[in-house]
């Protein structure tokens, strides 16, 4: 060991050389590895749009038509139309319904977890709220396919049991495990003394949940809301199994419909690659990034709005 | 501590004893309320639960019948009408496999980053949100970018390496997000301590933060399995296929460039794609894939809480 000594050289034994460019290496290596969360979203943009660019310039394609029209013919002989208003309703249709199904349940779960049950019982239906969420889409598709549709036509009479109704309630079993965890994160995060005040007040559990809780975690729960939203959106398999697939603007809740996500999913494998149709597929794909991106970065503001306070 | 305990008042009452209040009309209305309210809420939980149990035990009913060893180890026979799941088993295990290889590193090594070296920054907030939106993307979107990136760009083609680095860049949030749970829980004054007997950044990581949060990131990465055992969307335009020819209990079927099957990909091709399958065949496969994923969180979970109970600060 090295004693201190007036020499001015250093007090600490030096460590060889290859340790400390090892060292230094490595934490290149790590800072690296931490950017690359950037750079995959960057690629993820970048791959996708570098395919579906070509597109752009084709007289066959339209922004506004592509946009606002319902016409999705996208592999017709005479008169090719790429509309995908149909699926953008599609999408809206049933992630709607999706969250209005949900949102009240998963916010009464996170209340009852949260507020209102005892240590065991909480433990317990945190457990099942992260087993639910782990059930993969493609399963949840397929009970959607063979159970709940089968109850839907039963219940409603409705001609097809795949429909908006069915993929609503799929997805609104998937998205409930979401929005209850993440709100009940932010009714976790309300400092106990807010409800040691309304306590010493004479409040009971209800009145502290309405009067104190939810005004004050009210940020939180609606970024749970957007992340659940924003889940409903993206989700794939499930509603490619569960809605049915007919490109139409629905006129009621037992209307087949098709969403972007699902058109993607099902026309891909058909469409030859570099074609028109693939690259407007990808198209579709920037255009769910982008809806999923505003609605993630939107929940982030909303959180760090109680962060600042 | 958050669910405070509060003395009822009708307790009170009841007992009977004369120093109590008695409860005014106001305070009935007060507390019919909250026993309502509680009555309510409970439900709602109830109505979260109770459907997972009545669906599991809906398939795995009706997936009886073809439930056995067989079905395990046979391969899909007679047009995937009939037979077992074996090659999709294998797939799946092979695209976890390769998955985990290429993620678990780097999103281990982003987490210290994000945990150890980064300020509190707006490059920080940057990496932050691109790991949240990184995790947002819709699963279709990362198959377009699977296909677009590995599957033409970069020429692997559609294989099992194509697949699982989709996958891997899919469910990197993931490992990212539990690992910094794990590395933060670690308390500030043990690297303090570290740093000060003249250890760098590094060797405090290496000798302090690392072998106190290795369970942790244990639980994230069995999570990440879960996840990835599950995932249809990105595999099916980068690496999956309907059917491949294997031989009953055949370990290595696939080179990394081959096409393979997997669980999440046969059950959905079982149920949309193939006519005149035994009816019990595609409920198995969902009872296995559902078993598969199920037990993988099971195992994270219980870990979690074994971990948490023998903390040592």
């Amino acid at each position: 060991m090295a004693l201190p000594s007036l020499t001015g050289k250093s007090l600490r034994p030096a460590r060889p050389l290859w340790a400390v460019c090892g060292e230094k290496m490595l934490e290149l290596l790590i800072r690296f590895c931490g950017v690359s969360a950037i750079i995959f979203v960057l690629a993820i943009f970048f791959f996708v749009f570098k395919e579906a660019a070509p597109v752009l310039w084709s007289k066959n394609f339209n922004l506004t038509q592509f946009l606002c029209s319902p016409e999705w013919y996208p592999t017709s002989v005479s008169n090719v139309r790429y509309g995908v208003l149909a699926l953008i309703v599609g999408t809206a249709c049933v992630s709607g319904l999706a969250v209005f199904l949900a949102v009240p349940f998963s916010l009464g779960a996170a209340v009852f977890i949260s507020e209102f049950c005892g240590p065991k019982l909480k433990e317990v239906l945190k457990i099942v709220i992260e087993l639910l969420a782990a059930i993969p889409s493609v399963v949840w598709g397929f009970i959607g396919l063979t159970v709940t549709s089968k109850i839907v036509q039963q219940m409603t009479g409705a001609p097809v049991g795949v429909n908006i109704l069915n993929g609503g309630i799929i997805l609104a079993l998937m998205c409930v495990p979401i929005i209850a965890s993440i709100s009940e994160d932010a009714l976790k995060a309300v400092p106990d003394t807010y409800r040691e005040a309304a306590l010493a007040l004479g409040a009971t559990r209800w009145q502290i949940v309405y009067r104190v809780l939810l005004p004050a975690a009210k940020n939180g729960l609606l970024a749970a809301v957007l992340l659940g939203v924003g889940r409903a959106v993206g989700e794939t398999m499930a509603v490619l199994m569960a809605t049915g697939h007919a490109v139409n603007i629905p006129h009621g809740i037992l209307d087949s419909v098709r969403t972007l996500t699902a058109n993607i999913a099902a026309e891909l494998g058909e469409a030859p690659a570099q074609s028109e149709h693939y690259r407007i597929l990808f198209l579709t794909g920037i255009l769910l990034f982008f809806i999923t991106f505003v609605i993630n970065v939107t929940a982030d503001f909303v959180v760090r709005g109680i962060r600042q306070k | 501590m958050n669910s405070p305990r509060i003395p009822s008042a009708t307790t009170g009452t009841e007992s009977g004893s004369a120093s109590r209040f008695t409860a005014t009309p106001f305070v009935r209305k007060k507390e019919r309320r909250e026993a309502a309210a509680k009555w309510i809420f409970f439900s709602m939980a109830a109505a979260m639960v109770l459907p997972l149990l009545w669906l599991v035990s809906y398939i795995v009913v009706r997936a009886m019948p073809s439930l056995s060893l067989d079905f395990l180890l046979d391969p899909p026979l007679r047009g995937m009408t009939e037979g077992g799941i074996w090659p999709a088993l294998v797939g799946t295990i092979y695209l976890i496999v390769v998955a985990l290889a290429i993620s678990t590193p780097i999103g281990v090594l982003a987490a210290i980053y994000l945990n150890e070296y980064a300020r509190e920054n707006w490059f920080h907030r940057v990496i932050s949100m691109a790991v949240i939106n990184l995790a947002g993307v819709p699963s279709i979107v990362h198959a377009l970018f699977g296909l677009g990136a590995f599957v033409y760009a970069a020429q692997f083609g559609y294989s099992v390496i194509s697949a699982a680095l989709t996958l891997a860049i899919m469910t990197m949030p993931v490992v990212i997000t539990s690992t910094r749970e794990a590395l933060a829980s670690v308390p500030r004054s043990f690297r303090e301590a570290c740093w000060n007997v003249g250890a760098t950044r590094w060797q405090t990581i290496k000798a302090v933060v690392l072998p106190n949060s290795v369970g942790g990131i244990l639980t994230g990465i069995i999570l990440e399995v879960s996840r990835t055992a599950g995932e249809t969307a990105p595999i099916m335009f980068t690496g999956a296929v309907f059917y491949k020819a294997v031989e009953r209990g055949d370990f290595f079927p696939y080179q990394l460039n081959d096409q393979c099957m997997a669980l999440s990909m046969h059950l959905f091709a079982l149920s949309t794609q193939v006519p005149g399958v035994k009816p019990s065949l595609p409920f198995a496969t969902a009872v296995i894939l559902l078993g598969v994923v199920l037990a993988v969180n099971a195992t994270s979970i219980t870990l979690r809480v074994w971990l948490r109970n023998r903390k040592k600060w």
